[in-house]
């Protein structure tokens, strides 16, 4: 094979890729801008992405809270900073952990389920039989998953926020003796709004990876039950690097002062 | 009111392989016209053409003298709330019960009650006779039954054109001839210009006002269905009577 051919091939792959995502993304966003707005599938999609995934949301968030606390806490201890323990929990649950694996919690299970469920919608002949009907798949499909998934991830980021720092404060205040005034006041002293702002901001940024990926997998779905197993492995994996990519770039954006002391 | 469609030189290629070539075809108002051919002869494509699924490579695709290349999206959105397409598979939303198949298009483009929409869907399914069985779903349906619904939908707010992809294909005979009857009956009823795509011999003889027979993207004859049957083209007579012609493409 020609070295180019073998180095340029996958690079204008990745391009073309871009280039249809960013596409069918304002395609979308065009709708919204004009308001044709899909409201009863918009709140159907709201109720069954949001409600759905939250207790999956809570628990990793929680044990995860959990987690890092019993990690930390001795060191913490050791060296005097029990006073650091509840705000370093909390900062990094609100600016990275919750918002980041909210976004795997629905990179895993929402992207899978659009991929899917278009897939089959696709592959069934229903999104022609929606444009033969009139409807414009992206309004009647595809926005209202865009406008659930962009609302709802930052609503239960915040909500996993919430219980991954209560889940540090049980493990903190309870098996490591450290007090409630003191793990409450730390959280308080190191996270203002704007950490809170940001997390949910970089959520609502995973939503609309989540939501366009799985949409764009399942609206060019091939073949049979086949081609809609590999669009979903593939909106999922897809969904997943996006995240951690843009993650660190987020961060980095908008958390611009991390780690510099 | 029936639509007036006509297919001139329209051409359409999928990578290497042509599909249709060169095809002129002048679809009668209000007649029941079969399009007949091996598979893959471009019969399907020619309803995803007048659906706008798919583009013409080359030609012009005239409904009632309006050259579909020209549509911008409001147009082709009040195109397509005149015609009907039933799908070869039914395509039915498995989301919603069968009334609410019935009745999508009346929910997403008119301003009546839910209730009227019901009384409608109701009408269309008591016509497919499937009266009554509204809350069904669709996963609940034999496949002939399916189809029934699907044609009940297509006929859902009176199109003026309803389109057929292969509307009898793997079902059993007595379910054929009820599908067939129907699409007469349709065709009766809402004097809309019927397109039926299929290589079903009986099918074609119990639908068809015209027969168009395409082979390898070009057609090979047109007519009545005696006429193509006394054709001297062993082609033509020979498909139409199941047997194979010599030379078969």
């Amino acid at each position: 094979m020609n070295p180019f051919a073998s180095v340029g091939e996958p690079v204008l792959g990745f391009f073309e890729a871009i280039g249809e995502y960013t596409f069918f993304t304002l395609r979308t966003l065009r709708l919204l801008v004009r308001g044709r707005i899909h409201w009863r599938n918009t709140l159907a999609q709201m109720a069954f992405i949001g409600v759905d995934s939250l207790p999956i949301a809570l628990l990793t968030a929680a044990s995860v809270g959990m987690v890092f606390t019993l990690e930390t806490a001795n060191e913490f201890i050791h060296y005097g900073a029990t006073s650091v323990i509840g705000g370093a929990a909390a900062l990094t649950i609100v600016r990275e952990l919750g918002p980041t694996l909210t976004g795997v919690v629905f990179a895993g299970r929402v992207s899978a389920a659009i991929a899917a469920e278009l897939g089959t919608m696709k592959v069934t002949e229903q999104i022609d039989a929606l444009v033969s009907l009139a409807s414009d798949p992206l309004r009647f499909l595809v926005l209202p998953r865009l406008l659930a998934c962009v609302t709802m991830l930052p609503l239960l980021a915040f909500l996993s926020d919430v219980a991954g720092i209560v889940g540090g404060y049980c493990i903190a205040v309870y098996l490591k003796g450290v007090s409630p005034a003191v793990y409450t006041e730390s959280v308080r002293s190191l996270i203002g709004p704007d950490d809170v702002a940001k997390g949910l901001l970089k959520a609502a940024i995973f939503g609309l990876v989540v939501a366009i990926v799985g949409s764009h997998k399942g609206m060019n779905t091939r073949g049979g039950a086949e081609g809609v197993g590999a669009a979903t492995t593939s909106a999922v994996v897809i969904s997943l690097i996006t995240i951690f990519i843009s993650n660190y770039f987020l961060s980095s954006v908008l958390f611009p002062g991390a780690g510099a002391n | 009111m029936s639509m007036q469609v006509q297919l001139v030189g329209v051409e359409k290629r999928f990578g290497p392989k042509r599909v249709l070539e060169g095809v002129d075809i002048a679809f009668e108002p209000g007649k029941i016209t079969v399009v007949i051919g091996p598979s893959g002869c471009g019969k399907s494509t020619i309803l995803r053409l007048l659906l706008g699924l798919q583009k013409p490579d080359a030609g012009r695709v005239l409904v009632d003298d309006q050259d579909l290349a020209m549509f911008q999206e409001p147009d082709w959105l009040a195109y397509r709330e005149r015609i009907g397409m039933v799908f070869q598979s039914g395509a039915l939303f498995d989301s919603m019960s069968i009334g609410r198949n019935v009745g999508f298009a009346l929910q997403e483009h008119t301003k009546l009650t839910r209730e009227e929409i019901d009384r409608i869907a109701e009408d269309k399914l008591r016509l497919v006779g499937l009266a009554g069985q509204g809350h069904l779903r669709p996963s609940e349906l034999s496949g002939g039954m399916q189809k029934r619904v699907a044609i009940a939908r297509a006929i859902a707010r009176d199109p003026g054109m309803v389109l057929y992809d292969e509307p009898t294909t793997g079902l059993d005979p007595i379910t054929s001839t009820v599908i067939e009857d129907l699409i007469v009956s349709v065709a009766k009823q809402t004097g809309a210009t019927s397109i039926v795509v299929t290589h079903q011999l009986s099918t074609i003889f119990r639908t068809a006002d015209r027969i168009v027979m395409l082979l390898a993207g070009s057609v090979l004859g047109e007519g009545t269905p005696d006429e193509l049957k006394a054709s001297s083209d062993p082609r033509i007579s020979g498909f139409l009577s199941g047997t194979v012609p010599t030379g078969w493409a």
